[in-house]
């Protein structure tokens, strides 16, 4: 007979528990769950990528609607449980659904912990716990004013982090002299707060808050000090409590959370408790590791097998904030009976500390280069006496015994048991027995069967790694595109190639990386064209014929054959000089559309082919050159008018806009590149959705970039506040360098800062001074060969071949 | 009927890889340069949308149409991959350096 089987709380430990129970035991109970949330399951690790923007709700729910409906599921969404009652064996909501039940799991999680001050219930002061908060946050970062984070650990930092992605101005408070101190030590503490700054969060430690301020709502937070740091959004992180008051209440034994024996089985037999709000042995846990083995032992003794026991384990810390690499695991405490092993390099922003009790590894910090956690995990676990290695152990399992491994080798190398997915608990034999005994073949799958980089994703290379270990050749993730049929070679390796081989002609390229046509296709020419213009600005004769036809003859092509001309006006700045000869132009070549365009400059529509050389002829007297509307370059410069006029201006936004655009007209760029420069967060240049942008502050100049408003739609990722105009321009130089040199042609700034990684541009433009100064200089370099004027060049009679007709035949027949 | 061969200028008139346009009654004629100069005359006029395919990059014996990347051959007209369609071809003949197209059609319909 069906037993009933009622759940309260719809968190991923329950959600986990049910997966298993319903492999192990299928059709023996009826489940009912209450969620006090009004959702189904849905991975609350990955809450912090969807704050951040990289993931949306949908891509992180673990169980949608179906997979209740298809295990005749009833779940009650928005339904708190108010009362259990033991004798009766039911359970009640707050919208009085009463269910009885057979067993009872108690899955309440945890609740935020909110600290006692003053003014902590003000509007404005939210945790971060569910998607619900989130959702909050990201209200309030519309605003793009300031926010506070209280607490400096794994989940305020992401909070931190994922507010400043969204635009705001975060300061991190946190009470402990440094950073996540729970799991890091102070150096790799140190290095992680430089890392959270150089994202243009302030971090405050040894901070005291005293009290929250605002009149009706947040204003500010107070600090013992005395110091108030103005904030329209205080966001409280600092640590969560076990929800046990529902099973006090039904008398069940609570402690610090509701204790539970090592099969999860509370101090009633038909009542058991699995996640953050259970304790077993003493210990609560908040990693998603232990709630997992939670939900596997508690699922087999609902199936019946009573073996099954909890064990604890250390799990390894990890911070889901792109970029920062963190690894922490175990013990670190000095200690007389302890012995560390060390291993810094400041450049690199690497450290490694090992802490050693008689020659086995007891506790591991890795900050910047984490590959090797999974080892000396495997290492600590195992207890494995580590004297024979000991010299060479801190630089990884690559350097054990002999020639340093490849990663994958290192891989390869690792025994059956070693823990690749933390989070879900899953061992190497596991996936690869798996990828064998189904037949996967893609990664999804590989998740969809194991688990495996299934929740927080840190560790989908190594899985991916085990994928082509299995598989050979039949797996092949990241097998380069071409860049189109007459190469087998995808556009890093051809620029690299390029670069390698000093090739400097596109003969040469075809012939030396052994093109398979004889003259490439329209696809490949114009992108070989633009990486020798790039890379050999000097030397290299620009090739027309390998332009598309816009870039061709400097202007649009329209459905009908017929060509639009856009003027260059710097910064969107024109007058009436500038727009009596526009006017001019329309009535004496019979234009018939004009129109301002998206980036502020006015765009002729209609123009024949054959009248292009006089149109520009017209405007050139005018003092117009090309504005490149057409170009796989620079476009537009879009600016606010800023301090001059502007009540709310905090700089010269025009200013900044005009010498941009003066300093980089005519340079070319893998795809078509767009800025602005806004004169205060009101942003009315649209700054933030440009490929560059500049916001101006109080402070200096906020740069951004890799925003999109085209075919994707995406809001700029801040590169770094400078504080003058000089250092903006500078920086934006090198940025706009970086992407000509690695873009691949067509590829937007925002896809290539993807493929890149938003750190590592980060960290070339705004923290490596030598590497911005060579973008720059390069930059500066290729100026001196591309800021002729296309326009006033034709107008003087280059080429003019393309703007009249061969001949013209047949009329005089015609006319016989 | 006779063929009238109809000068319309020099083989180099025309950039290598390129194009040039012949103005006709009957709408313009696109004559291209390859880089093994051959010369082929098309109609200048995509079977797709109509686009200027004098305007597109030439590659090997055919030429990508500017508006929406048709490729087109010159030897047959006839659109190449997956796209169906074709254009005219007309007639071209080289001396020396001197070019002529072949206007059979445009002068007897002019006649």
């Amino acid at each position: 007979m069906t037993e009933k089987l009622v759940i309260i709380g719809n968190g991923m430990a329950p959600g986990r528990m049910l997966e298993h129970l319903f492999e192990q035991a299928p059709g023996r109970y009826a489940v009912t769950i209450f969620n006090a949330e009004p959702r189904v399951n849905y991975d609350r690790i990955m809450l912090s990528p969807v704050l951040s923007g990289e993931k949306s709700y949908e891509e992180i729910v673990i169980h949608g609607d179906g997979w209740y409906i298809q295990h005749g599921i009833t779940l009650y969404k928005g339904h708190k449980i108010v009362a259990i009652d033991r004798a009766a064996k039911t359970v009640t909501s707050d919208h009085g659904v009463t269910e009885s039940y057979d067993k009872l799991v108690i899955a309440t999680g945890s609740v935020p912990f909110i600290i006692p001050v003053p003014g902590n219930d003000l509007p404005g002061v939210i945790t971060y716990r569910d998607l619900d908060d989130v959702q909050a946050m990201l209200l309030a970062a519309q605003s793009r004013e300031k926010a506070v984070v209280i607490g400096g650990g794994l989940l305020g930092l992401e909070a931190a982090a994922g507010l400043a992605s969204r635009g705001m101005d975060v300061t991190v408070l946190h009470v402990m002299p440094t950073l996540m101190e729970r799991q890091l030590d102070p150096a790799a503490g140190y290095l992680l707060q430089r890392a959270v700054e150089e994202r243009g969060i302030k971090v405050i430690t040894k901070a005291n808050t005293k009290q929250i301020v605002g009149d009706g709502k947040v204003e500010g937070v107070e600090l013992a000090d005395g110091t108030v740091i103005p904030a329209t959004l205080v966001v409280m992180a600092v640590g969560i409590r076990p929800s046990a008051g529902l099973a006090k209440d039904a008398g069940l034994a609570v402690n610090r959370g509701i204790v539970v024996d090592s099969g999860m089985q509370t101090s009633d037999g038909d009542i058991y408790s699995v996640g953050e709000c259970a304790e077993v042995d003493g210990m609560v846990y908040g990693l998603v590791a232990p709630l997992y083995e939670m939900a596997r032992v508690a699922a087999s003794h609902l199936a019946g097998d009573r073996s099954a026991a909890f064990v604890h384990a250390d799990t390894p810390t990890k911070l889901k904030v792109t970029g920062i690499n963190l690894f922490s695991l175990g013990d670190f405490a000095e200690g007389d009976d302890r012995e560390e092993i060390v291993l810094r390099d400041a450049t690199a922003g690497i450290y490694k500390r090992l802490v050693l009790q008689q020659n086995r590894i007891i506790g591991t910090v890795l900050y910047g280069e984490t590959a090797d956690g999974a080892w000396f995990n495997d290492l600590k676990k195992k207890q494995t006496d580590i004297s024979e290695m000991r010299d060479t152990l801190i630089f990884g399992q690559a350097y054990q015994g002999g020639a340093p491994l490849d990663p994958m080798a290192a891989v390869a190398a690792l025994p059956d048991d070693a823990e690749i997915c933390g989070c879900n608990g899953v061992c190497k034999g596991k996936i690869t027995s798996t990828i064998t005994s189904k037949g996967l073949t893609s990664l999804d799958d590989v998740r969809a069967h194991t688990k495996a980089s299934a929740s927080c994703g840190s560790c989908t290379g190594l899985v991916e790694q085990l994928m082509s270990l299995t598989l050979g050749a039949a797996y092949n993730p990241a097998a380069v595109t071409p860049m189109c049929s007459c190469t087998t070679l995808g556009h890093d390796d051809v620029r690299r190639l390029i670069k390698a081989k000093g090739l400097k002609t596109i003969p040469a390229v075809m012939q030396e990386l052994e093109w398979k046509t004889s003259c490439g296709c329209a696809k490949c020419r114009p992108a070989l064209n633009y990486y020798l213009v790039c890379d050999f600005p000097d030397e290299y004769a620009d090739d027309y014929q390998s332009r598309y036809i816009n870039e061709r003859i400097h202007a649009n092509i329209q459905k009908d054959g017929t060509y639009s001309v856009v003027p260059r006006m710097w910064g969107g700045v024109t007058n009436s000089n500038e727009l009596r000869a526009i006017a001019d132009v329309v009535d004496k070549f019979e234009i018939p559309m004009v129109k301002v365009t998206g980036g502020q400059r006015i765009d002729l529509l209609g123009i024949e082919k054959e009248d292009l050389p006089a149109v520009w002829a017209d405007l050139g007297k005018a003092g117009f050159v090309s504005g490149q509307a057409y170009a796989k370059g620079l476009r537009t410069v879009k600016t606010c008018v800023g301090s001059d006029w502007c009540r709310f201006g905090t700089q010269d936004s025009t200013g900044l806009g005009i010498r941009l655009e003066k300093f980089m007209w005519g340079s070319w760029t893998p795809a078509k590149l767009k800025l602005a420069v806004s004169g205060c967060p009101r942003n009315c240049a649209e700054a933030t959705c440009k490929d560059i942008g500049v916001i101006c502050v109080d402070s200096g100049f906020e740069i951004h970039f890799a925003g999109a408003a085209g075919l994707d739609i995406k809001g700029t990722e801040v590169l770094g506040l400078v504080h003058t105009e000089d250092e903006a321009l500078e920086y934006i130089v090198a940025l706009a360098q970086m992407y000509r040199e690695q873009g691949r042609y067509l590829e937007r700034i925002y896809k290539w800062a993807k493929r890149i990684g938003l750190d590592e541009i980060r960290r070339q433009i705004m923290a490596d001074a030598d590497k911005r100064r060579g973008y720059y200089e390069r930059f500066v370099f290729s100026q001196k060969f591309a800021q002729v004027d296309p326009w006033s060049e034709r107008v003087s009679g280059k080429d003019k071949h393309e703007f009249k007709p061969m001949a013209t035949v047949g009329f005089a027949q015609a006319a016989e | 009927m006779t063929v009238n061969w109809i000068s319309i200028g020099l083989l180099t008139d025309i950039p290598l890889r390129g194009a040039r346009c012949v103005k006709t009654p009957d709408g313009k004629i696109a004559v291209f340069r390859t880089a093994e100069n051959q010369v082929f005359a098309i109609d200048d006029h995509c079977p797709h949308k109509g686009g200027p395919l004098s305007q597109g990059i030439v590659h090997g014996a055919a030429v990508t149409c500017p508006l929406h990347n048709w490729v087109i051959s010159l030897e047959t007209g006839k659109a190449l991959g997956a796209d169906e369609g074709s254009v005219r071809t007309i007639p071209v003949r080289i001396e020396g350096e001197q070019l002529f197209i072949a206007l059979e059609a445009l002068a007897s319909r002019a006649a």
